[in-house]
């Protein structure tokens, strides 16, 4: 638990302001961190959490403000800086050296040195000595010489949080951590960091997750629009409060509406004349997935649950002719298909909004206009190319219904926000017309108000036609919107839920781990 | 203000300011250059020549262009060069014959074969180059790298080791004729401008190779064909370099296994970079690498009209990628930006307001 | 800190790796070796007189200058970069050299660090410009490659000979390594030592693990808080060092300068780097890996001028052959490791 109200905060930031690429990212924001805690700072994409923290490690330099560490002024100008500070941090992406081996991405910088004649010389054997004493206080037994590419995600986090105590840091910081660990795994993470609250570190952990935060955190720094809201202690703020802070409004009513559509739609029973839009029998790929049967009708949404590292994506990539199946076949209104490629399936009409907009879809430089029509200018080929004209109002069309906030579709899509970005992806594949619609984990990284703006879309899609995947590790949205639930675990299909279904019924099925 | 902001922001303002800045420097040293004739039924003059012997190096640059528009890099262009001379030379050579009485020369393999001949083999240069890229996945530079160590031994390889010489008349035309009063060289880049900026203006061709440089994965992700439009643009690569070899070839008459074309390559990637593409890929411009390839061949003009050695012109190539490449990086205009206002910065309270 | 911890879940093990003998990172480098060995034993079976201790020792000798180029292109490599200007400085420093000695009449004890220390600017000018401004390497050293020979042409058209009695002298020296048949230049002895030099500086310094480190992910290093800065101007600078260093031995070997030498040099380099294991994507290899790779290209040179038969051009195809069977086996290994 926190500190009494008494103690001075270790880390005291006052009046904070960024200007950022013309857009005033943090204005006049405060946070205060004590030893002995974890806090977490919460906000929508667009708040200033990732402009406060790469202020706080010295990526960039505030315009105003103070911050002060123990009682003294500091004002980091790189990241050595603030690691020389006592302040270091652990990203999502793990920023560490994949070719380097576990111990040398520990020590990287500060290496042990064998004095004497010589002079210089790293000292390897005690810096594999002490790396494996460093992982051994994380729990953590590997061989610290192998290269850091060869584990999880998961352990290599703890490398990094390994490399933070080693540089007898006071302050850790945690951006998004838990975004591509399992469940398992981020239980693993939280007991570490309890231990390292106990040994009196000071914790700041940024998050999207709302019952992480109340798993872990003892006070809550909610940000809006780069303004600060309020600092709060957990166990007095109320997810629906906490929920408020971040939106800036009452929000049940929507939720409440979306909750009644779903109801309503339940009963429609599919056409049993019509072949289903997608029917899979025993397609699986080696290692990948296990052989499956799924069966998708027009003007469905079916959902997809499991914990990370299930299939999801693997099924995804299937359907799409990403990967190549090695078993099963797939049939697409009654006809068998072997996609092996992208362009096959669009050519199908199947449609894919991928996991990572960043990696897999985003064309930075280009236009969101020709963002919007790539994936149908692929469709039709390099010959019947749509004019600037054409494209223009195809584009327009889905700026429109999907509500994306742009000056101008001229404007390189790299300039958007996560939310406008993922709506305009999600907008070049309506632009296809498909008759089947995967996506995967289409709300990741967007602020509630643009979820529940897709949300509506996936939901009103379904009622026009179109036969819906919707694949989400937010099992609270997966089971509000689908009409069935397909339950996988380890690479395999577990079983199928009904509407209506609630999100302890998927867990208890992965649980049980078979139907 | 705004006309010349409007001015200044088009991609090819600064490209031809450059070439503009050239061509005076030249009438300012040499009062004749600018002066064009009429003689033995052509245009003569200094700008025709720099239009002619920079026929070769449009092409290559054109080729260049499309494949740094994908991210991809082609250092063999040269090696290319060389082995399609190489290979019209010596299917064409010249062999003297008395034909009643008077000699004339007649080449060994008909002409067209020979030019096809040539042509095909470059092309399939290109798509082993895009091959390696796009099936095999290694990296361009080092895909390219591999056929231009290997190609100058196989361009030596096809002419034994000597120059050879052509003697057939009909072939001079490509490199020496005129049309029009204009060189045919000119009239071979201008078509091939002609059917690229076609290509990629009135087809997909243009948005598919800019997603690819963009992002690859995206692009495939989205149903782009990006294997095979890398191996075609390569292709189309190797192709260009092939034409460039004939132009380069009937222009001097003979065909040298070392020296065709050397340091061709670098010459395109810098005309390429001149032109305003950038060398990480996407967005191009093909008017830019044609103005970025004219800049280089007046450039080697002006340095024999100023009347300084011509081996300056290495050094004056290296000071104009220097000025480029400064001008073309974020960072310098940042720093520069922030040497010219600083002054001002520190007069004005509150925030600084960066203009990042 | 005391280890005192309530219930964990278990102890996170990774998978226990298996314990090979060789690791994925040295298969590149076993191979290398391996062909090495192989086309020794060719080559001894099939010509006389090619199994001989001068024979093995010439391969250094003659390529002593490809090889101190070499070693400082891998750490260019390693740190994901390239540097295409060697060939030109080596020039450079010939005609600077022989200029400043046979022209002006400086004594060796000055030229010799003079244009060490030229070269070493040369370099550092280049990793700035790459490193303070985000440019390309592929393009600096590309400029700095125009620049360099240009210089040349400018000091003098026609090579100069060196008739330097230091120069002359050194060129001439053989030191016997056993008996009198066998001997070695100090051109060799230069190059087997700065070999040493760079796999100490490689392995055991922290400016090398930190070339490592960038060519492995720069952005990673940056907030890891290495000093990237520094190490990008120190690698080109170190580059620059060796193309002087190989520069000086090359003008022992030729007792010229001239522009024209040395053309071509850098690709030469590249290839002994990529036949040696290291990735052009930065972040895997080892230096000695490119000592093998220079042998290798020494061998290649060796076996066809004792075939007599094939012209010289063969070399250039059998290099290219060369490298395109290490990058194929390159993208395969990668492609089984994913």
């Amino acid at each position: 638990m926190s500190d009494s109200p008494a103690a001075e905060p270790l880390l005291q930031i006052t009046g904070l302001h960024k200007r950022f690429l013309g857009v005033q990212a943090l204005q006049g924001v405060d946070l205060r961190l004590f030893a002995g805690e974890v806090h977490a700072l919460m906000g929508q994409n667009g708040a200033g959490k990732s402009t406060l923290i790469k202020v706080l490690t010295g990526v960039h330099p505030a315009d105003q403000g103070e911050m002060r560490l123990a009682g003294h002024a500091i004002a980091p100008e790189t990241p050595l800086d603030a690691q020389r500070l006592g302040i270091s941090t652990v990203y999502q992406e793990v920023n560490l050296c994949p070719n380097l081996s576990v111990a040398e991405n520990i020590y990287a910088g500060r290496y042990p040195r064998r004095g004497a004649a010589g002079a210089w010389r790293i000292d390897w054997p005690r810096m594999h000595t002490q790396a494996s004493e460093l992982l051994a206080r994380l729990n953590l037994d590997i061989d610290v010489t192998q290269l850091l590419s060869s584990h999880s995600v998961a352990v290599q986090q703890m490398v990094a949080i390994a490399r933070a105590l080693s540089t007898r840091s006071q302050v850790l910081i945690l951006d998004e951590p838990t975004s591509s660990l399992d469940d398992d795994e981020v239980k693993r993470l939280f007991a570490v960091l309890r231990q390292l609250r106990a040994d009196g570190l000071a914790i700041l952990f940024v998050t999207h997750f709302l019952d992480q935060v109340y798993a872990i955190s003892d006070r809550i720094t909610v940000l809006r629009n780069g303004a600060l809201v309020g600092e709060y202690l957990a166990a007095d703020l109320s997810p629906r409060a906490l929920v408020s802070a971040m939106v800036g409004r009452e929000f049940e009513a929507s939720l409440d509406g979306a909750g009644h559509i779903v109801n309503a739609r339940a009963s429609a029973a599919p056409d049993p004349q019509v072949p289903p839009v997608l029917q899979t029998r025993g397609l699986g790929r080696r290692n990948h997935l296990q052989p499956i049967d799924l069966q998708l009708h027009a003007g469905e949404v079916m959902g997809v649950g499991g914990l990370l590292g299930s299939g999801r994506t693997e099924l995804a990539r299937l359907l799409f002719g990403l990967d190549r199946a090695d078993a099963g076949e797939m049939s697409l209104g009654g006809q068998t298909v072997h996609l092996q490629s992208p362009t096959q399936a669009i050519r199908h009409g199947i449609a894919l909004c991928p996991e990572d907009r960043k990696v897999e879809a985003i064309v930075a430089e280009l236009s969101l206009r020709e963002n919007i029509v790539l994936a149908l200018q692929s469709r039709m080929g390099l010959w019947r190319f749509m004019a600037v004209r054409k494209q223009a109002e195809i584009a327009q069309r889905f700026i429109t219904a999907l509500g994306i906030k742009t000056a101008d579709m001229d404007t390189p899509i790299g300039q958007l926000s996560g939310g406008n970005q993922q709506k305009a992806i999600l907008a070049r594949w309506l632009a296809t017309e498909p008759t089947l619609l995967i996506l995967d984990e289409p709300t990741r990284g967007i602020d509630v108000a643009a979820k529940q703006e897709i949300m509506n879309q996936i939901v009103a899609l379904a009622r026009g036609g179109m036969a819906v995947l919707f694949i989400s590790s937010e099992m609270d949205e997966v089971v509000r919107v689908s009409e069935r639930i397909t339950v996988l675990r380890d690479r395999r299909k577990v079983g199928e839920l009904p509407a209506g279904s609630d999100e302890s019924s998927v867990y208890r099925l992965i649980a049980a781990g078979s139907a | 203000m705004t006309i010349w902001r409007r001015l200044q922001a088009h991609a090819l303002f600064w490209p031809l300011t450059t070439l503009a800045l050239l061509l005076a420097i030249n009438a300012v040293f040499n009062p004749g250059f600018m002066h064009l004739q009429w003689r033995d039924g052509h245009l003569y003059g200094n700008l025709i020549d720099i239009l002619n012997r920079a026929s070769p190096l449009i092409l290559v640059s054109l080729g260049m262009t499309m494949v740094i528009a994908t991210r991809g890099i082609d250092i063999s262009v040269g090696a290319v060069v060389a082995i399609s001379a190489a290979i019209a030379a010596l299917m064409i050579g010249g062999k003297l014959i008395i034909n009643d009485g008077v000699p004339v020369y007649e080449s060994r393999f008909p002409m067209p074969l020979a030019i096809a001949a040539a042509l095909a083999v470059a092309l399939a240069c290109g798509l082993w180059n895009g091959l390696l890229v796009a099936r095999i996945g290694m990296q361009p530079i080092i895909a390219t790298l591999i056929l231009m160590v290997a190609g100058r031994g196989v361009a030596q390889l096809i002419t034994g080791g000597q120059i050879i010489t052509v003697y057939y008349k009909p072939y001079f035309v490509l490199g020496n004729g005129y049309l029009l009063g204009l060189p045919v060289a000119l009239y071979i880049a201008a078509a091939v401008f002609a059917v690229l900026a076609l290509a990629v203006h009135r087809t997909a061709l243009g948005l598919f190779v800019q997603a690819i440089g963009i992002n690859p994965v995206a692009a495939r992700l989205a149903g782009v064909r990006e294997r095979a439009i890398t191996v075609c643009v390569y292709g189309f690569c190797g192709f260009t370099a092939g034409v460039a070899g004939l132009l380069v070839s009937s222009n001097v008459k003979s065909a040298d296994g070392n020296n065709a074309g050397q340091l061709m390559e670098l010459d395109a990637i810098l005309a390429v970079t001149l032109g305003g593409t950038l060398l990480s890929g996407g967005r191009f411009s093909l008017a830019g690498s044609v103005v970025g390839a004219l800049i280089i061949q007046t450039l080697t003009s002006t340095i024999y009209s100023i009347g300084v050695p011509p081996e300056i012109n290495l050094v004056v190539k290296a000071a104009v990628v220097f000025v480029v490449m400064l001008m073309q990086s974020a960072e310098f205009r940042r720093t520069v930006r922030g040497w010219v206002f600083r002054p001002a910065a520190t007069a004005s309270t509150g925030s600084a307001a960066g203009s990042v | 800190m005391n280890a005192q911890v309530q219930p964990l879940p278990a102890a996170a093990t990774a998978a226990p790796r298996k314990r090979r003998l060789l690791g994925a990172a040295h298969v590149p480098l076993a191979t290398t070796i391996a062909l090495f060995v192989a086309m020794g034993a060719f080559g001894s079976l099939s010509y006389t007189g090619f199994f001989s201790a001068q024979v093995f020792l010439n391969l250094l000798i003659d390529n002593a200058f490809l090889c101190i180029v070499a070693v400082g292109m891998t750490f260019v490599i390693l740190s994901g970069g390239i540097d295409l200007s060697v060939g030109s400085v080596v020039a450079l420093t010939t005609m600077v050299c022989a200029a400043l000695v046979e022209h002006h009449h400086w004594s060796a004890a000055i030229v010799i660090p003079l244009v060490l220390a030229g070269g070493m600017a040369f370099g550092a000018l280049m990793g700035v410009l790459i490193q303070r401004f985000r440019l390309q390497p592929f393009i600096v050293t590309l400029a700095g490659m125009f620049l360099a020979r240009g210089l040349c042409y400018l000091i003098s058209i026609d090579s100069i000979s060196i008739t330097d009695p230091f120069f002359t002298a050194v060129a001439q020296a053989r030191l016997p390594v056993w008996g009198e048949e066998v001997s070695i230049t100090v051109s060799a002895l230069l190059a087997l030592g700065l070999v040493a030099v760079a796999v100490f500086m490689a392995h055991g310094t922290q400016w090398g693990r930190t070339v490592y480190a960038i060519g492995g992910n720069e952005h990673s290093a940056v907030l890891m808080g290495l000093p990237v800065a520094r190490t990008t101007v120190l690698v080109y600078a170190f580059s620059g060092f060796c193309s002087a260093l190989g520069g000086v031995v090359f003008s022992f070997y030729m007792l010229s300068g001239y522009g024209l030498h040395a053309m071509g040099l850098e690709l030469d380099a590249i290839a002994a780097v990529v036949i040696g294991g290291t990735l052009l994507t930065g972040g895997v290899g080892y230096v000695i890996g490119t000592l093998f790779g220079v042998l290798i290209l020494g061998v290649i040179q060796t076996l066809i001028s004792f075939d007599g038969t094939l012209s010289s051009w063969w070399t250039r195809i059998v290099i290219g052959t060369l490298l395109l069977v290490f990058c194929l086996l390159q993208r395969l290994m990668e492609a089984r490791r994913r």
